[in-house]
């Protein structure tokens, strides 16, 4: 809603609206500069300056340092989040499909139940699935982790694509089935062409989730299996030896990198992921 | 909808394209009924019985109820909640609305500004208590920075200050959110109607009586949703109080989603830690309720 006709004339308000956006702007950067700034300098240099002092040498030993301890816990997320993401993906946009186009006595039901699932808090399931897993000797493992991200996961994943195809003109699925088009093949020739839009949002929305989840990670993987979340907790809450801020600072750039560049070259789906994601029933 | 009438020559092609919808969503089916509904079942049993660091079905009644509703820490954790929840969707609201409102005044380069507000949405909670703890260092974070910079009476040591901890919890939460919120709005006043605020203009009504009497009143969906989404970040807070402060000092800023879990997985006392889970899931319960009856009610008069 932008409500002055023609081009708004550079007046008194004008500056402090701009001034104070911009200001705004620097506060929410501040955190990310004080990480990039901290994790490039020496512990030395970390005593004698300040929070946003230039460092008096980039000195690179606290992003070497933060990789060594987070390194492998960096490839174990990765391990974790693709192919939670993409069997997460692929099931939410066939239950979306069916509940959009194939509905049958109950499947609405079915739609309002996972519903739940948007909200559920975890805290009331941990404790049986960490049960289950167990069972299945799927503790401590990074497959144990891909399999709960992929259940609690549906909910969104299914949401996204059955509120994405409900607005396509179901004529269009009609016509291709009185020419004898099967199930399968009207989602793939039919449906699945337009659904880049919801697939992107889809694929960045679980990203971000799995990626930047912790919960999940500390409870059903300890050691050798757990994300980097995780890892950045422990470094970061060890009070043995000296407080080596720099590593903490360059391990949580590198565990929050991805899920930033992903904003950066996709924020358009990133914003209507959250917005459709968790505004829209 | 949908439900194209199948003539019904039942070839078995047919017979298997009537049943593959079904077939298709069942394992789903299954997973939710089981993994959502069966699980929170199971965990509700749990807490009535006297389960400590295994699993034991025997039932002790109310029993671990009672003894949650008499520990201290678990009335810290839910009065924290009250405090860092209130403070943290207040604030967010405000200073989102107030940027959303700005940035919608024909700003230059405003994709730029909208991309900055919410980029810290992108950052798991661990990466922004990790930051917050050490700008909120007290020695060395800000400060220290306020110090050298010549406010030489400045003092923040909240993190450690076990009456102001929960402020820096609701500092960073902050941080994160109000940039969603801001998006959130922003998306909702560029769908208000043109035409009515160019009446109230010729009307000679100024613009922030525009905005506070007519725009913001027409966004009240907006402000609901806005509302759900924080609450229930609030309430599931776990990760950034783990990273920030762990619970302390002490037990001073616990949440009860990091009560439910050191007491579940560290302390062994899984009856109380389930107890712990059925509370928050009542509180969930008690704002999803009437959000989702307020919702379904407003699509009936449509």
């Amino acid at each position: 809603m932008s409500n002055q006709l023609g081009k708004p004339a550079l007046s008194f308000s004008r500056i402090a609206i701009y001034a104070t956006l911009l200001l705004a702007a620097a506060i929410y950067l501040i955190p990310l500069v004080v990480m990039l700034l901290t994790s490039f300098k020496s512990p030395e240099d970390i005593r004698t300056g300040n929070l946003l002092s230039w460092p008096q040498v980039i000195d690179g030993i606290g992003w070497i340092k933060a990789w060594d301890v987070v390194g492998g816990y960096f490839w174990n997320s990765v391990k974790i989040t693709v192919p939670a993401v993409l069997i997460s993906t692929f099931i939410g946009a066939m239950n979306g499909y069916v509940l959009s186009m194939w509905r049958f006595r109950g499947s609405q039901l079915f739609f309002g139940l996972l519903l739940f699932g948007c909200f559920l808090p975890f805290q009331t399931v941990l404790l049986p699935a960490s049960f289950t897993l167990g069972k299945f000797g799927l503790a401590n493992t990074t497959t144990g982790l891909v399999l709960v991200h992929v259940v609690y996961g549906l909910a969104f994943t299914t949401l996204f694509f059955r509120n994405y195809y409900v607005s396509i003109p179901d004529a269009l699925v009609k016509a291709a089935r009185l020419d004898g088009a099967g199930f399968f093949t009207i989602f793939w020739k039919i449906l699945l062409p337009m659904s880049i839009p919801i697939v992107m949002v889809c694929l960045i929305w679980q990203f971000t989730q799995i990626w930047n989840d912790f919960l999940f990670g500390v409870v059903f993987a300890s050691g050798d299996a757990q994300p980097i979340t995780v890892a950045l907790n422990n470094l970061v809450n060890t009070s043995t030896g000296a407080k080596e801020y720099n590593v903490d600072m360059a391990a949580a750039m590198i565990a929050g990198l991805p899920t930033l560049l992903v904003y950066i070259f996709a924020g358009k789906y990133f914003l209507r992921g959250l917005t459709s994601g968790a505004v829209k029933g | 909808m949908s439900s194209v009438a199948v003539f019904s020559k039942a070839s078995p092609f047919d017979a298997l394209q009537r049943w593959l919808p079904k077939l298709v969503l069942a394992p789903s089916m299954l997973i939710v009924l089981v993994g959502f509904y069966g699980y929170i079942i199971w965990t509700f049993v749990l807490s009535f019985t006297n389960s400590s660091f295994m699993p034991s079905y025997k039932w002790v009644g109310l029993q671990q109820y009672i003894r949650l509703m008499d520990n201290d820490r678990w009335w810290v954790a839910s009065k924290n909640l009250a405090v860092f929840g209130g403070m943290f969707i207040g604030i967010s609201l405000v200073l989102g609305v107030f940027l959303a409102v700005l940035l919608d005044q024909r700003i230059r380069k405003e994709g730029f500004i909208r991309t900055v507000y919410l980029y810290p949405m992108a950052l798991s909670m661990i990466v922004t208590g990790t930051a917050w703890k050490w700008l909120l260092n007290p020695g060395l974070g800000l400060d220290k920075m306020l110090r050298d910079w010549g406010w030489e009476g400045f003092r923040l040591d909240w993190l450690v200050d076990q009456d102001r901890v929960v402020y820096c919890l609701v500092i960073a939460a902050v941080w994160q959110a109000s940039g969603f919120v801001m998006a959130m709005f922003l998306a909702g006043l560029r769908g208000v109607d043109q035409s009515i605020i160019r009446a109230a203009q010729v009307d000679g009504a100024s613009l922030p009586t525009i905005y506070l009497r007519i725009v913001l009143p027409s966004l009240r969906p907006v402000f609901f949703s806005a509302f759900m989404i924080l609450a229930h970040i609030a309430i599931k807070s776990f990760d950034l109080v783990a990273a920030m402060t762990a619970g302390g000092p002490g037990y001073s800023s616990d949440l009860p989603a990091m009560f439910m879990y050191s007491f579940t997985f560290s302390r062994g006392q899984m009856g109380i830690g389930s107890a712990s889970a059925m509370m928050m899931l009542g509180a969930i319960l008690a704002i999803l309720v009437p959000y989702l009856y307020s919702e379904l009610r407003g699509k009936r008069h449509e």
